[in-house]
C-alpha cells in the first residue's frame, strides 16, 4: 500500500464517475456519479495526509464530507421539483429554458 | 497481509462504484454507492483516519444512502415502465472516462519522489483530538464558514421543495394532491 496505488484507485473512481455521469441519463444516477467523485477526491486528501504527515488532509476531508451531504440535499430538492413538474427525473426535461 | 487487505478493499470499491454506474435498477445503484462508500471507509481506517471514517459510515452508508433511497422511491414513476437508463452516448462516455483515467495513470506513474525508495516507517495514525485541534484552531474560520454553509442548505432545500400552491403543480399524469398535501397546508 503505497500512494502511488492509492492516487491510481482514486483516479480509477473518478473516472466511473465520469463514466457515469455521461453515459445516464436520470438525475439521480447522476448525483450518485457525483458522489462516487467526491469519493474519489476524499480518498486522494487522507492518502497525502497519511503519507505526508500531518492532520491537514483529513480536515479538508471533514469540510468535504459536509459539502457533499449538503450537495446531495439541494440536489435531491431539485429532483423533487423536477419530478413534481414533469411526472418524471429524466434529466433532458431540464432543458425546457434553453433557447 | 497489508497489501492483501488493500487489494480487498480497493477491489470492492471499484467493482460496486462500476456496479453503481451500470445497474439497471436505480435502487440496486445506490445500495451499491452504500458497499463502495463502505469499502472507501475501510480503506481511510487503513490510511490511518479512524475518525473520518467513522463519520463516513455513519454520515455516508447511513445517512446519504437513505436520503438516495428515499429520493428514489419518491421520485418512482407510476406507470410500471422501467426508465430508460443508459443514454446512446454510452460508448462516447467509456471512451472519455477511459482516456482521462490513461492520463491521470501516466502522470502519476511517472511522477518521481511519491514513494520513497527506502521505506520510511509508518507515520502515526492521527486521533480524533489531533483532528479537533487542528479543526478549531488552525481551521476554525472555515469551520463557521462550513456551518453557516449547512444552514444556508437546509432553509434552501425546504424553500425548493416546498409545495406552493397544492393542486397546482400536480404532474400531469396522475392525481395524488390530496394525499401528500401537508398538514400545515391542508388546514390553511
Amino acid at each position: 500500500m503505497t500512494l502511488s496505488y492509492c492516487l491510481l484507485l482514486a483516479a480509477a473512481l473518478f473516472c466511473v464517475g465520469i463514466y457515469g455521469l455521461l453515459a445516464r441519463r436520470q438525475v439521480v444516477a447522476i448525483l450518485l456519479s457525483v458522489e462516487l467523485m467526491a469519493n474519489a477526491a476524499n480518498i486522494v486528501f487522507i492518502a497525502f495526509g497519511h503519507f505526508r504527515g500531518g492532520p491537514t488532509g483529513q480536515v479538508f476531508t471533514v469540510f468535504s464530507l459536509a459539502l457533499t451531504v449538503a450537495e446531495v440535499v439541494v440536489g435531491l430538492a431539485l429532483v423533487l421539483l423536477l419530478y413534481r413538474r414533469h411526472g418524471d427525473t429524466q434529466v433532458l426535461l431540464a432543458s425546457e429554458m434553453k433557447g | 497481509m497489508e497489501a492483501l487487505a488493500f487489494g480487498i478493499a480497493a477491489g470492492c470499491a471499484l467493482l460496486s462504484a462500476l456496479a453503481v454506474v451500470r445497474s439497471r435498477d436505480l435502487v440496486h445503484a445506490v445500495l451499491w454507492l452504500g458497499v463502495t462508500l463502505f469499502a472507501t471507509a475501510v480503506l481511510y481506517a487503513m490510511l490511518g483516519a479512524s475518525f473520518v471514517a467513522g463519520v463516513q459510515v455513519l454520515l455516508y452508508v447511513g445517512g446519504v444512502v437513505t436520503l438516495m433511497i428515499f429520493g428514489v422511491m419518491m421520485t418512482r414513476r407510476h406507470d410500471g415502465a422501467t426508465a430508460k437508463l443508459e443514454d446512446p452516448a454510452s460508448a462516447r462516455a467509456a471512451a472519455v472516462a477511459l482516456a482521462l483515467f490513461v492520463a491521470v495513470a501516466w502522470a502519476v506513474l511517472t511522477t518521481d519522489g511519491l514513494d520513497p525508495v527506502t521505506p520510511a516507517p509508518m507515520p502515526p495514525a492521527i486521533s480524533a483530538a489531533d483532528l479537533g485541534r487542528a479543526l478549531l484552531h488552525e481551521h476554525v474560520l472555515a469551520f463557521e464558514v462550513v456551518s453557516m454553509l449547512l444552514l444556508a442548505t437546509m432553509v434552501g432545500a425546504i424553500v425548493i421543495a416546498r409545495r406552493r400552491d397544492p393542486g397546482a403543480e400536480v404532474p400531469r399524469t396522475l392525481d395524488r394532491s390530496a394525499a401528500t398535501v401537508p398538514a400545515g397546508e391542508a388546514a390553511e
